[in-house]
Order: C-alpha cells, then sequence, then structure tokens
C-alpha cells in the first residue's frame, strides 16, 4: 500500500472521446465531462438544498435553473427529482450535503454522457427520435423533459434557440450518438 | 413529340425536358413530369402487366393511387428492385428500368395464362375446397404449386442499400390532401397563425384540377390556382407542404402517420434518403382526400386499354396523352361525358358514348351532342374485342336485344364516384349510407377531425372550397388561434357529377361464364361474389374473405362498393345492411425501410457496452450477448477452445487469481434515514442490524413469495446501502422497488437512484486477489482481521476514489473494486499488469458459472424460474426469522408453498463423472417405466469442472433433499444416464478459502 502514492492515478477516459459530426445544419459532439448530482428531496427541504447548492432548483415541470455564476444547473425531472449538472467538476455530493434538511445526493457523474446537438437543424435532427414537441412554444430556452430517443431513454435539456444538452446513461451513449448522427445527415 | 400519343398543344409538361427510360428492356423517351403510366401511354404501350391468378394481360387502369393494375419492378442495380410499383405513381427519371410482372416467359406470351382456361378450378373459395384429396399432397404438392404460381413480383435478394429518415412532428392542424379542397381548408388554417402541415401523395398539390379543365377559381384556371395556392403555403414560416407523402395510418389521439418518397423520382439519389417516415401529432385533422372513380363492371372490363375516364382526362389534360386514337365511351354517370369532351376536343375521335341511363340530360349531354359525339343511351356494353389491347365493344340494349360491334382502340368507363373515407374509417369514424347518392360518407367523428370536399360527398367545387375554408378557420379557432381570417377562394365554373352506379351493368352476365372483374387486382369477378352469397356467405366480411375482394395491396379502392353492391343485389338486402368492410391502414402499400427507418445494422438496438470493453476486444474475448450488453464470455488462447479455455480459467482462479468484468450487475443506492426500514421490506434478510461497512447477501421475493432477485448489498452508512442485483434484473428491481416505495411504504424516508452505469466494476478472486489490488489501494486496510469477508469500504483506487467489496461469487477470497466508470478502463489496466505477475488470468461469464457452480450459488432465472420459494432454492437461511412483514411474507405461507414434496434444489453427480448432462434435461427415478415417465425434477444448471475433475449439475427435484444418497435417471435419446443426488456445494464444502 505504502507505494500506492507513487503509482501514476488512473487516466480518465471518456465514453464518446474522439467523436464529433459536423453537417451543414446540425453538429453532434460528445459534451465535456461534468459533475453530475442524483437529487431527491421534499418540497419542504428545498430552500435549504437550494441555499447548499448555490442554485435555486426549479419547481415547476420541465422547467431548469442555472445558478448565478458558474456552470451549475439543476433540471427538473419530476416533484422530488432533479439532476444537477456542474460543468467545472465541482463536489456535488459534498455541497448538497450542507444542507440539513432530509434529501438523498448521489454522485452520478460517471452515469451519464453528454451529447451536444446545435445548429439551425438540431430541432429536426432530435425530432427524428423525440416524439416530444420541440419548437420554441412548447419547449422554450431553458426547457427540459425526460424523455425517449429512438429506443433509449434521454434528459433533453434546451440550452439555446439552437442549442441543446443530451444527458444519456453511458452504455446507451454510443448508440445515442450514432443515432443524432444518422438523424444529421436529414436535416 | 415525345412518344406517338403526345397531342400537341395538351397538357402541362415541357417537350423540352426529355427523359430516356426502357420498360422490359425496350428503350423509350418520356418528359419530365411523366408518370411511368402517362409515359407507356404516350408510347401506345397499354399492356404492362399479368393478373395475379389468370395471369390475364392487363394494362393502365387509373392515373392514381388507386391503381390495382399497373404494377410493375422498378430496377435501379442489382440491390434495389423494387416489386409491385404502381406505374401511376412512380415518377420518370432519367435511366428509369421498369419490368413487367407476373408472366414467363414474356409479358405477350405467358404460359401461366393458362390459368384463364382453367379459370372453372380456381373460381371463389378454391383454395378452401379444392386440392383437399389425398390429404398429404396438400403440404407436399399443392401448397408448394400455388404459391410458386401465385403472387405478384419478386422481392429483392440482397440488403437494401438505401436509407431511410424518420421525423415526429407536431401541428395543430393536419390537412390531408391538396387538391382544392384541402389547399382551401390549409390556406383558411393557415391564415389563423397555427402551424399547418399539409401532404399529398402526388407530385405537387392540384388534385383533381389535373383533369378536371372546367374548373376557375379567383379567376385562374384550377390547376393554376392550386400551384400558386401551394406556392402561398410553402412560403409561410407556420406551414410545412409535403408533397409526394401519403398519410398512409391514421391512430389515436389524432396520430397521423405519413410516409413521403424522398428520392424514388430521382436518376442520383445523392446523399438523401429514400423515404422519410413523418409521424405526426395533430390537434386537428382536415380530411381532404377526394374521391375515386368506379369502373363498370361487364365482360372482359380488365383488357389493356380499359380505363377509367378520369384517368384519361388526366392523361389528357396533365400529361397531354391521348389513350387511344378512336374511343370509346361507356358511362354511367356524367363524368364520363366530361372525358369524352375533353378527348374530342383535343381531336381525337370518340367512336360513342355508351350511357346505361335510359334518358341521359345536362350541360354535359348537350355539349357533348353539340360535339356530334355519338350518344347511346339506354345500352350497356356487353363484350370486348381484343386481348392484349381492346380492339371492340359489342353494345346492346341494356334490357336486352340485338348488339351491335363498334371499333376501337380505347374505352372509358365510369360508374361513378367512391368519396375516399380511408383515413376516416381508420380514425374509428363509421361511415353512414347516402342512399340518394348510393355512397357511404362520414358520419359522426370520435376524434377531432372533419372531412371536407369531395371526401366528404360535397361534389360541387364552389360548396367544397366554400366547406373546406370554413372548415380550416374553424380548426384553427378551435385550438385558440388568433390570426386572419382568410377570403375563401371564389370558384366561377366548375365541375361536378353526382350519382353514378355501384355494383356489375348489364354486360356482367349474372350466370354465364364471362368475367367481368370487380377487383383486378385480386382477380375476382362479379361471379364469384354472386358465388359466394349461393354458397352461404351472407356478411361482407365473409364474401371478403371467401372471394378475396378488396384484399389486395389496393384494398379494393375501385372494387369495395360494386362487390358490396353486387353481394347485396343476390342477397336481395339493401347495402347498408349487407355493411361495409372496415379500412385498416396502410392506405397504400408502404415500404419495411420506412417503417424501421434508423432502426437498422448498429442502431436497430442499443448494444451495451463496459467501460472496459476495448480491452476485452483486445485480448480477444469472446462476447456474449446478456440483454444488450456484451459480456466478455472467456479469452481463449491461441489454439484454445471453449472447453480448455474455460479449464484454464477455472483452475487459474482457484490457483491463482482471475480479473472479472462485473460492470453490467445492476447497482442501487438506497438513501435515507428508512433505508434499512425499506431493505427489510424488500429483501427477506434483516438489515437493521447490519453495520455499516459490512454486506450481506440479500433476496427478493414477489408478492406471491417466489425468488424475484438476488445479490450482494454493501450498508456504507447508516442511512445508505449500495445495493447490487442481477444484470437482467437492474431495471425491473428499481422499479419494483419504486413500485412498492410509492404505492405501499409512501411514508419512508428513503430514495432510490440507480447507480448500475456510474461504477465499473472489477471482480479480483482467488488466493492472490489481495496482492494484486493491494499496491493500489489508498485508505483503506486490506488485512483479514481489518476487512472480513462480505465487508464494504470507501477508499481510493489507483489513485481514484473506489467502493471496494470484500465478496466472493467464486468461492474464493475476493474483492470486487468499484471505480467511477470513465477510470474503469485504466484501473483494470494497472489491476491486470500486477495481476499477470501473479500468474492470474482474466476470466469471462462462462467461468463465473461454473465457479459459483461449484459452490452451489445460485442464478436467478437459471437456478429459478418463478416458481421457486428461498426454501426450494436452499435460501431458507436468507429469511429473517423474526420478521413479521416484507414483501412476498404472505405469499411463502400458501399451503402449496409450505407442502412437502416441493422441488428443491440439489446437486447431481453422474455415475459417469466424463458426463456432462443437458441443461433443462428431465429426471426421472425409474428409466424403465412406461412413456410418458412421471418426471421429478429438472437438471438447472451443468458444467464440466475442472476443478473437481467430474461433470457437476444442480437440479430441482421433487422433495430433493430428502433424496440426498438416491439414484435418479436423465432420460436421454440414447438411453438414461444415471446420477446421485448429493450436497449443492461441489467444492470447499466448508466454505474456508473465501475467509483469510
Amino acid at each position: 500500500m505504502a507505494d500506492a502514492a507513487s503509482k501514476e492515478p488512473a487516466v480518465r477516459r471518456e465514453r464518446l472521446a474522439g467523436l464529433s459530426t459536423t453537417r451543414e445544419h446540425v453538429s453532434v459532439t460528445p459534451g465535456p465531462p461534468a459533475a453530475r448530482l442524483a437529487l431527491r428531496a421534499g418540497e419542504d427541504a428545498l430552500n435549504s438544498v437550494s441555499r447548499a447548492l448555490g442554485v435555486s432548483v426549479p419547481r415547476k415541470p420541465k422547467t431548469s435553473a442555472r445558478a448565478k455564476s458558474g456552470g451549475r444547473v439543476a433540471l427538473w425531472l419530476g416533484p422530488d427529482e432533479w439532476l444537477v449538472i456542474d460543468d467545472d467538476g465541482a463536489d456535488l455530493p459534498a455541497a448538497a450535503g450542507r444542507a440539513k434538511a432530509l434529501h438523498s445526493a448521489v454522485d452520478v457523474s460517471h452515469r451519464n454522457v453528454a451529447i451536444l446537438v446545435a445548429g439551425e437543424g438540431a430541432e429536426a435532427c432530435l425530432a427524428a427520435g423525440c416524439p416530444q414537441d420541440l419548437s420554441l412554444a412548447a419547449f422554450p430556452v431553458g426547457a427540459c423533459s425526460r424523455t425517449v430517443l429512438g429506443k433509449v431513454e434521454i434528459v433533453l435539456w434546451r440550452t439555446g434557440e439552437q442549442t441543446f444538452h443530451v444527458e444519456v446513461w453511458r452504455s446507451f451513449a454510443e448508440y445515442a450518438y450514432a443515432f443524432l448522427a444518422e438523424a444529421a445527415r436529414d436535416v | 413529340m415525345v412518344g406517338a400519343n403526345r397531342i400537341a398543344g395538351s397538357g402541362r409538361l415541357s417537350a423540352a425536358g426529355r427523359l430516356a427510360f426502357s420498360f422490359d428492356g425496350r428503350p423509350y423517351q418520356g418528359l419530365e413530369g411523366d408518370t411511368l403510366a402517362s409515359a407507356l401511354l404516350a408510347n401506345d404501350v397499354h399492356l404492362v402487366g399479368r393478373s395475379f391468378k389468370y395471369h390475364r394481360p392487363r394494362g393502365i387502369l387509373s392515373a392514381g393511387a388507386e391503381e390495382p393494375n399497373a404494377l410493375v419492378g422498378v430496377h435501379r442495380d442489382a440491390a434495389r428492385r423494387t416489386p409491385n410499383v404502381r406505374a401511376t405513381v412512380q415518377e420518370v427519371y432519367d435511366g428509369l428500368a421498369a419490368v413487367s410482372q407476373n408472366r414467363w416467359p414474356s409479358l405477350a406470351f405467358d404460359v401461366g395464362a393458362v390459368n384463364d382456361l382453367f379459370s372453372p378450378f380456381f373460381s371463389a373459395g378454391f383454395y378452401y375446397k379444392t386440392f383437399m384429396w389425398p390429404k398429404a399432397a396438400w403440404a407436399a404438392l399443392y401448397e408448394p404449386g400455388i404459391r410458386a404460381a401465385a403472387g405478384l413480383g419478386v422481392a429483392p435478394d440482397q440488403p437494401d442499400p438505401d436509407r431511410y429518415a424518420a421525423r415526429y412532428a407536431h401541428c395543430e392542424v393536419l390537412v390531408v390532401g391538396g387538391g382544392a379542397a384541402g389547399l382551401a381548408a390549409a390556406l383558411a388554417a393557415a391564415e389563423t397563425g397555427v402551424r399547418v402541415i399539409l401532404c399529398d401523395e402526388q407530385a405537387a398539390s392540384g388534385g383533381a384540377m389535373r383533369f378536371e379543365s372546367g374548373a376557375r377559381i379567383d379567376g385562374e384556371e384550377g390547376w393554376n390556382w392550386a400551384q400558386k395556392a401551394a406556392a402561398r403555403l410553402a412560403g409561410m414560416d407556420n406551414v410545412r407542404v409535403l408533397t409526394r407523402t401519403t398519410a398512409f395510418g391514421y391512430y389515436a389521439q389524432n396520430f397521423v402517420a405519413l410516409a413521403e418518397r424522398v428520392s424514388d423520382h430521382l436518376a442520383d439519389p445523392a446523399d438523401r434518403p429514400r423515404e422519410r417516415l413523418w409521424q405526426v401529432r395533430a390537434k386537428r385533422v382536415v380530411l381532404a382526400t377526394g374521391a375515386i372513380e368506379r369502373h363498370m363492371v361487364f365482360a372482359d372490363n380488365d383488357r389493356p386499354g380499359i380505363m377509367l375516364a378520369s384517368a384519361a382526362r388526366t392523361y389528357l389534360n396533365h400529361y397531354g396523352v391521348c389513350v387511344g386514337r378512336n374511343v370509346g365511351v361507356y358511362a354511367g354517370n356524367d363524368s364520363a361525358y366530361a372525358a369524352a369532351i375533353d378527348l374530342k376536343r383535343a381531336g381525337v375521335a370518340i367512336a360513342a358514348i355508351v350511357d346505361l341511363r335510359e334518358k341521359p340530360k345536362g350541360a354535359l349531354y348537350e355539349e357533348a351532342r353539340g360535339l356530334g359525339i355519338d350518344v347511346l343511351p339506354g345500352r350497356a356494353v356487353t363484350g370486348v374485342g381484343g386481348r392484349t389491347r381492346v380492339s371492340s365493344m359489342t353494345v346492346a340494349p341494356r334490357t336486352g336485344g340485338p348488339s351491335r360491334r363498334i371499333a376501337i382502340d380505347a374505352l372509358l368507363t365510369s360508374s361513378g364516384w367512391t368519396p375516399s373515407v380511408h383515413l376516416y374509417s381508420q380514425s374509428r369514424g363509421k361511415v353512414a349510407f347516402d342512399p340518394a347518392s348510393q355512397r357511404f360518407l362520414p358520419d359522426t367523428y370520435p376524434q377531432h377531425c372533419v372531412s371536407v370536399g369531395a371526401c366528404n360527398g360535397t361534389d360541387d367545387l364552389a360548396a367544397a372550397l366554400k366547406e373546406a375554408a370554413a372548415a380550416g378557420e374553424r380548426v384553427g379557432r378551435a385550438v385558440g388561434a388568433k390570426g386572419k381570417t382568410a377570403k375563401a377562394p371564389a370558384v366561377e365554373t366548375s365541375e361536378g357529377w353526382a350519382g353514378g352506379m355501384p355494383g356489375a351493368a348489364p354486360g356482367a352476365g349474372a350466370e354465364a361464364a364471362v368475367k367481368a372483374f370487380v377487383d383486378f387486382q385480386n382477380d375476382v369477378t362479379a361471379k364469384d361474389i354472386r358465388q359466394a352469397v349461393r354458397e352461404g356467405m351472407r356478411s361482407i366480411e365473409h364474401v371478403k374473405r371467401f372471394t378475396t375482394n378488396g384484399m389486395a395491396t389496393d384494398q379494393g379502392k375501385t372494387s369495395n362498393l360494386h362487390g358490396l353492391a353486387i353481394a347485396a343485389e343476390a342477397l336481395g338486402k339493401e347495402m347498408p345492411e349487407v355493411g361495409l368492410t372496415t379500412f385498416r391502414p396502410p392506405y397504400t402499400p408502404v415500404t419495411f425501410g420506412a417503417i424501421v427507418n434508423q432502426a437498422r445494422g448498429a442502431l436497430f438496438d442499443p448494444t451495451r457496452k463496459t467501460a472496459m470493453h476495448r480491452w476485452h476486444e483486445k485480448q480477444r474475448a469472446v462476447f456474449e450477448d446478456v440483454g444488450q450488453w456484451k459480456r466478455p464470455w472467456y479469452y481463449p488462447r491461441p489454439g484454445e477452445d471453449m472447453h480448455e479455455a474455460v479449464n484454464r480459467e477455472c483452475a487459474t482462479v482457484r490457483r491463482t487469481a482471475g480479473l472479472f468484468d462485473a460492470s453490467t450487475l445492476g447497482k442501487i443506492e438506497v438513501v435515507g434515514p428508512d433505508a434499512a426500514a425499506f431493505m427489510e421490506l424488500l429483501y427477506t434478510n434483516p438489515w437493521q442490524k447490519l453495520e455499516p461497512g459490512r454486506c450481506r447477501y440479500g433476496v427478493m421475493l414477489r408478492e406471491d413469495g417466489f425468488v424475484y432477485d438476488d445479490g450482494v448489498v454493501g450498508r456504507l452508512a447508516p442511512d445508505r446501502f449500495h445495493v447490487t442485483t442481477t444484470t437482467g434484473g437492474a431495471a425491473r428491481v428499481l422499479n419494483h422497488m419504486e413500485d412498492y416505495l410509492q404505492t405501499e411504504f409512501p411514508q419512508l424516508k428513503v430514495w432510490l437512484t440507480s447507480v448500475s452505469e456510474q461504477w465499473a466494476v472489477i471482480a479480483v478472486q482467488g488466493p492472490r486477489s489481495r496482492d494484486i489490488i493491494a499496491p493500489f489501494v489508498e485508505g483503506v486496510d486490506l488485512d483479514a482481521a481489518a476487512m472480513p469477508h462480505m465487508s464494504v469500504r470507501e477508499g481510493r483506487v489507483c489513485g481514484v476514489p473506489a467502493r471496494l467489496f470484500r465478496m466472493s461469487f467464486s468461492g474464493e477470497r475476493g474483492f470486487e473494486v468499484n471505480v467511477p466508470a470513465d477510470y474503469g478502463e485504466a484501473v483494470w489496466e494497472a489491476l491486470w499488469a500486477e495481476a499477470e505477475k501473479h500468474g492470474a488470468c482474466a476470466y469471462g461469464t462462462e467461468t463465473m458459472h461454473v465457479l459459483r457452480a461449484e459452490k452451489g450459488f445460485i442464478i436467478v432465472g437459471q437456478d429459478t424460474d418463478g416458481t421457486v420459494t428461498p426454501d426450494d432454492a436452499g435460501l431458507a437461511w436468507a429469511i429473517g426469522k423474526k420478521k413479521t412483514d416484507f414483501v412476498g411474507i404472505r405469499g411463502l405461507k400458501r399451503p402449496d408453498l409450505m407442502a412437502a414434496g416441493r422441488k428443491q434444489l440439489v446437486g447431481l453427480r453422474t455415475r459417469d463423472p466424463n458426463i456432462v448432462l443437458e441443461e433443462g434435461a428431465q429426471i426421472v427415478a425409474d428409466p424403465n417405466q412406461t412413456v410418458p415417465m412421471t418426471m421429478i425434477g429438472h437438471v438447472t444448471s451443468s458444467y464440466w469442472s475442472q476443478n473437481c475433475g467430474r461433470s457437476i449439475a444442480l437440479a430441482l427435484i421433487a422433495g430433493g433433499r430428502e433424496r440426498i444418497g438416491e439414484t435418479v435417471y436423465v432420460p436421454m435419446p440414447d438411453g438414461a444416464i444415471e446420477a446421485e443426488i448429493g450436497s449443492t456445494v461441489f467444492f470447499d464444502e466448508q466454505g474456508e478459502r473465501v475467509h483469510g
């Protein structure tokens, strides 16, 4: 055990490393690694948890909330369920742990992989496999939803008028990426 | 002009757009915008195929999607050979190669045509009553013969190289049909500001304006108005116009499926998909699907050259093609007159208009007479001359009398129009019969849908556009639109005709042996339908199935109403009493490609791979499919077969150690102050007293008391458990837990999170396992006293956060290293480098299975089958004896589950240690009893065990534990195998090796 510290720490190898698709109207690229937290809490704990995480967790279905500064966002997934993503890789379980109120915080940083879909064809590209109405009126910037893409479950989050962030479990990431890359040929 | 039958000054195609194509190898010229049918007719080709059953020569009946006859093969290349393409739909592109079908050796001379002579043997229902004797000949002789002779077209024999796309779309208003009514509805809806999708199956919007020369809308010729309207719609931001797009299925909640033919009309599709499937969810649907003209039913009405009157008008007015030079017309209503008038004005001779009606009158009648056309009222066409092309018609008074022959080279018929209520019917709408117009029309709408124009029985163009515009605005307003009200199109002149007659005309020969076709594609004649009634069919559903009327790929678009009318007449009933068959999707044939679209090859189904997959590939692992997962099955070294590789892996793990990828196991984090209470309820075991840092093997039951799943559970903290499940159970166990938590135990403060994919799991098993991991572990005391068997610690491995389990599914001292998945591969590589120094191996699922069987550890789903209780499986020890509640506790108390003699899991040792039993084999007590023998159990797991030097097996045997020491038999085709019942543990019976 003594020589453990002397060994090189294990290298992180991202699931979709090296993949990228750029077409005339849309690009499909893997998102950078991020810290992720599966947050479960009751209504009474939300203020406490929000303070601890520095982001006001949204209470309205299909909405998200960003922290005032930094790359942290809380996506509403259910009445007592959120996915918190921190682009800077912060220690989210530790941050959530500062909340006194009852909640569950589970690190899922490596469970999910992000895929970014961007461009004027982004909506059409996703519509190849996502049955939801993704028009700006029905799915505005900031909207998020746990939904399906082809044959897999995803969390879809609209980050801009022409940019979407797809969260997918890692073993489904290759499928989701390939599905979107194929769909990109048709927009 | 291109083609002998093109008429200068007629049609809308440009003479400049010349295209070369071939039919049965002969080169022809067509024009840009031609369909294959119009281009063939321009070249005076009427004979295009042979019929399904009788192999009769067939021509082109229609100019649209309803075509039953003109089915051809289109061959782009060796892999792209599409059968049964409707020549009336396929657009000509430069280089198109089409071939006729269902003929041998050639279209003009077809050996199969002898069927026509033997047709008395192929009458309605022939396959139900012919070929019945001798019985054996059906499977051996008759059926293969019939199958070889019947059928249309030839399926391609290579994988489809084309690409198919898919799109979900949402709109407030979906308008199906881009004819005048559909355009008017779409414009009105679009002006209100809502999202509109307009789809039309043809290459351009316009519908019947293609042929209706008499229509003028908003000061324009009907066709030109339609093109401008379509262009205006296409230019609006809230409108999507889809041409070459067929709405083929109307499902629940206004979910409508459209098939768009993206590149079938292009010489070079380039990177375009061939087709695109649109799945549209619309708040409102407007059906503007028009009407389809019916042919006349009379003797030999299938001869090439006989076609629908509106089709001849379409070929003339749109494509500039005359379908003959001396044309006869057979009318049951006014619309055929319009065809005669248009052709006459274009300079084509009209031999005569034969009108079934005694006293035709009206503007069209007068106009025809004024043009000098010979009109023969009260007469019928009783037969035609010519075989591969009509050459004459025999005309007689409809009530009988002397007949005369009139020479013709084409015959146009119309017996009226059938509103296209297919999609309305698919939407679960019931049609209502309108006796005045002798047709079925939409009635009550079960969905948010409305029909406008001809499909709604609104024949007059002005009335149709008024109705459509009003409907378009109304549906827009209904979904809350605030926009403008569009000005309805003003119709200055229009055509419109009602009436007509469904059923057989006098020339159909009520009892004679003539073939008056009702359904061309399935070769069903009026006589067949009458025969069906004579043989006892009463409902149209029975008549349909007995005769196959309307059951071909055209779904009886031209034949259903005729068939119904003939059946009703034969039954002496009104049509509504006989009923109308239900329309089902698809409206027209849809390719499998469009339905499958992206879901092929790698996208057919997700392939799940662990973080270490590439390493396994590099080691040339053979993979096993476990659900969607790819798991290493075994790692053969050069020259090794599976048996040798597994034997080596099994021996190596027990001698030194092995690395195993256990990442696919389900993992659930159970968090909250009531976590232990929840675990108590979901598992049979006690959990309250399990200390943090310790693990326990848990058994989960269903409510009925049978084993549902199992796995090792580690308690990380008083309020946090790390639960593992079987690979296959990962999703359903979480669902099962959530289900109980939300419905039965909502008072518990506990949350469940799947972390199956958060952690990569490397199992290191074997006497040297601790030595292999030790150099990489920080912050955990691995000493046996500090970290005994069945414990869990959090620390670091290879410098990354890890959950380290001391547990064993092999019976050896073992660890399971959990690291965040992105680090899995690197940590595996580090551990492997160390493992190699110790002579350890990597092992796959097969070795894992053998090792656990040597120890008698069960696999849920292999040694259990949903009817096995914990006690049956020898797991009674895992039930907390003092527990008063858990899921399944009452089930376990059912008398049958507590009865003596239940099947119990035991070990089997064959008398001959070299014989490996078959898994699933049945077990008997006495091999000499008569068949059927009394089976007392079956083999659940069976392997060669290198470590035991013999075969081993687990089996479920009635009263098994009572029978230990007894001999049983496994009957196999070449004799019964003798085996002795014994303990389920074959290796290290004391279980000492996991410790230390």
